[in-house]
């Protein structure tokens, strides 16, 4: 019995309108079994999965196609989970990509609000769904770290920038990558996420997959700005920003020094 | 006939010019304003200045004549270039402040009064004559927006004699031309997956080539509305366009691949400068950004051993934007 229920019916107990079974319920909020076993669980998964993302990916994890409103007012919609594995919660799980609190939002590098537990569960449990990728486990220090940097200019770099400082997409944001852990990174290149294009091991190999990771973890510290300000280095939007509303009036305002007659009172 | 009238014209400029009544700044009669004063010391920090300009310009042009086409010095050539006009915008500031007389006067509407209006006339001329060596500060200035014109026009010459831009055309795609990784390795077409991007090159030619360039992927044939005439130029719904934007020359090094396509934008080739983005399944029509023409689509084929050729060239002019580009908008249908 989840907490929801459990308050729902106290509420209805004591009376209380539906209002007040629509706040206990809050649209980002976790919910959770009053008593979680001790141990990671695929039962504990299962509950975990009816109560926080059956809205968006159906029970079972069968997937929502179009929007249809859900539990807690949220209105769901969400791909089916079955056949992905244990890689995809795992990734999304430990990044905090998931849960969104609307679907209209693009998962983002956002608070983890599952524990360690809850989370190995839910990755049982949707691995359960159906046969999948397993977490992989790529061995960075195998990598060639100039390899990496060739592998990553050519299929990251667009996006991601050369440091991995992240940027734009039309319609989308791009994370950035410095703090991820290598699983992370590997899961996301054979993922693709929101936008971003999935490779298969037939373009990028594992021993390619260590490079790249090798790379993009070496760029933690990395702060080359040969112009002297980064200024975000994500690329042409802060920069005509500060172009803009920096530069030109600084212009403007030196046009008008130079302009300036002498005054004889 | 234009030139011709350009050309009386300008007699009539000249001709004017040498029979104005020369004399009014300094004629005969008594002069209102007293001589001013000669200002030496701005007139030489102005030669100096417009010297400084004048260097500045030689060396942007000198750094772009040294520095190897493909290893051209940003920052410098930023730097001479910028110095350059700086040093202008300095020789301007001082003429201004120190050499033209300024001075304000306020009055009513007078009535006309012919003698006054002479007399300002010769107020005028007379102020002018604070400038002790015009011709020189002429020159000079003539020197330095002629060097900074030059160092502006110096880039163009790398188009090759007369503006040449015929080298522009070359492409190495021709029926039969194999597309290659970038190892060199020829592409299979059942290796090129779907939801991700390729990008390719023609078999033995330089990648850094930029006609060379392609992105390669894999839509659902069924979802692709290529324009009239390019029904057989994606086999299997692979297809390859030129990585080159048409806007500025960057690389389209974006493919958005939305995971969940109810929710999220539709897939597109993105370039990464300006974000012009492109539309795969209507033959890279632009949907967004600066771009003012389609991405280049090459026609695809698969040989019999499964790999992916070209089958023809590109269908528009590779590369950025310039003049007249879209006069010559296909290569014939091939060869």
């Amino acid at each position: 019995m989840t907490r929801g229920l459990v308050i729902g019916l106290l509420s209805v107990l004591f009376g209380l309108s539906a209002v007040a079974i629509a706040q206990a319920q809050p649209n980002s909020g976790i919910v959770r079994p009053t008593t979680e076993p001790s141990t990671p669980s695929v039962q504990l998964g299962a509950q975990l999965f009816a109560a926080n993302c059956s809205s968006c990916h159906g029970i079972d994890g069968s997937g929502i196609t179009s929007p249809r409103p859900g539990a807690g007012a949220i209105v769901g919609m969400g791909p089916p989970l079955r056949g992905v594995g244990a890689m995809a919660p795992n990734f999304y799980l430990r990044t905090g990509f998931m849960p969104l609190s609307s679907i209209h939002d693009e998962p983002g590098n956002d608070r983890v609000l599952f524990s360690n537990k809850e989370i190995e569960s839910l990755v049982e449990y949707v691995a359960s769904l159906g046969k999948g990728p397993g977490i992989p486990h790529p061995d960075p220090a195998a990598g060639s770290l100039s390899t990496g940097m060739q592998l990553f200019t050519l299929h990251c770099a667009g996006c991601h920038q050369e440091d991995a400082e992240g940027g734009f997409v039309t319609g989308a944001r791009v994370p950035p990558l410095q703090g991820l852990t290598a699983t992370e990174i590997a899961s996301a290149v054979r993922i693709g996420p929101y936008l971003m294009p999935k490779f298969p091991v037939s373009q990028i190999s594992n021993a390619q997959l260590n490079s790249i990771v090798r790379f993009v973890q070496s760029l933690k510290n990395h702060d080359d700005n040969r112009g002297g300000w980064r200024i975000g280095n994500i690329g042409p939007i802060p920069e005509g920003l500060v172009t803009w509303w920096i530069a030109v009036p600084l212009l403007i305002i030196a046009c008008m020094a130079v302009g300036r007659r002498y005054r004889r009172e | 006939m234009k030139i011709w009238k350009w050309f009386v014209a300008l007699l009539t400029l000249l001709f004017g010019r040498l029979t104005r009544p020369a004399g009014s700044a300094d004629g005969g009669g008594e002069r209102i304003v007293p001589a001013g004063t000669p200002e030496r010391r701005a007139e030489n920090a102005v030669l100096i200045l417009l010297l400084l300009a004048v260097l500045s310009g030689v060396g942007f042009i000198v750094i772009y004549a040294v520095y190897p086409h493909a290893d051209q010095p940003n920052e410098l050539l930023g730097l001479s270039l910028g110095l350059c006009l700086a040093f202008i915008g300095g020789a301007l500031t001082v003429v201004a402040k120190r050499l033209v007389v300024t001075e304000e006067l306020e009055d009513d509407y007078p009535d006309v009064h012919p003698q006054e209006q002479a007399e300002i006339i010769e107020i005028v001329h007379e102020s002018g004559s604070r400038i002790t060596r015009k011709k020189l500060l002429m020159g000079a200035g003539a020197a330095a927006g002629g060097t900074l014109g030059l160092a502006a026009l110096t880039p163009a010459l790398s188009l090759g004699p007369l503006w040449d831009t015929s080298p522009l055309d070359n492409t190495p795609w021709r029926r039969g031309v194999a597309l290659v990784d970038e190892n060199g390795n020829k592409m299979p077409a059942a290796d090129i997956a779907g939801g991700t991007f390729y990008s390719a090159f023609a078999e033995g030619v330089d990648p850094e080539d930029i006609a060379s360039d392609l992105v390669v992927i894999r839509l659902d044939p069924a979802k692709l509305r290529l324009p009239a005439g390019r029904a057989d130029w994606a086999p299997e719904g692979i297809l390859a366009y030129s990585k080159i934007c048409t806007h500025a020359g960057c690389a389209i090094g974006l493919y958005r691949n939305p995971l969940f396509p109810g929710l999220e934008p539709k897939p597109a080739l993105v370039c990464p400068c300006h974000y012009s983005t492109f539309d795969p399944y209507t033959g890279g029509t632009v949907i967004y950004g600066p771009a003012g023409r389609p991405l280049p689509q090459l026609p695809l084929m698969i040989d019999d051993a499964g790999y992916l050729r070209a089958n023809g060239n590109f269908n528009y002019r590779v590369g950025p934007a310039w003049w007249n580009v879209l006069e010559k908008p296909t290569y014939g249908t091939n060869e």
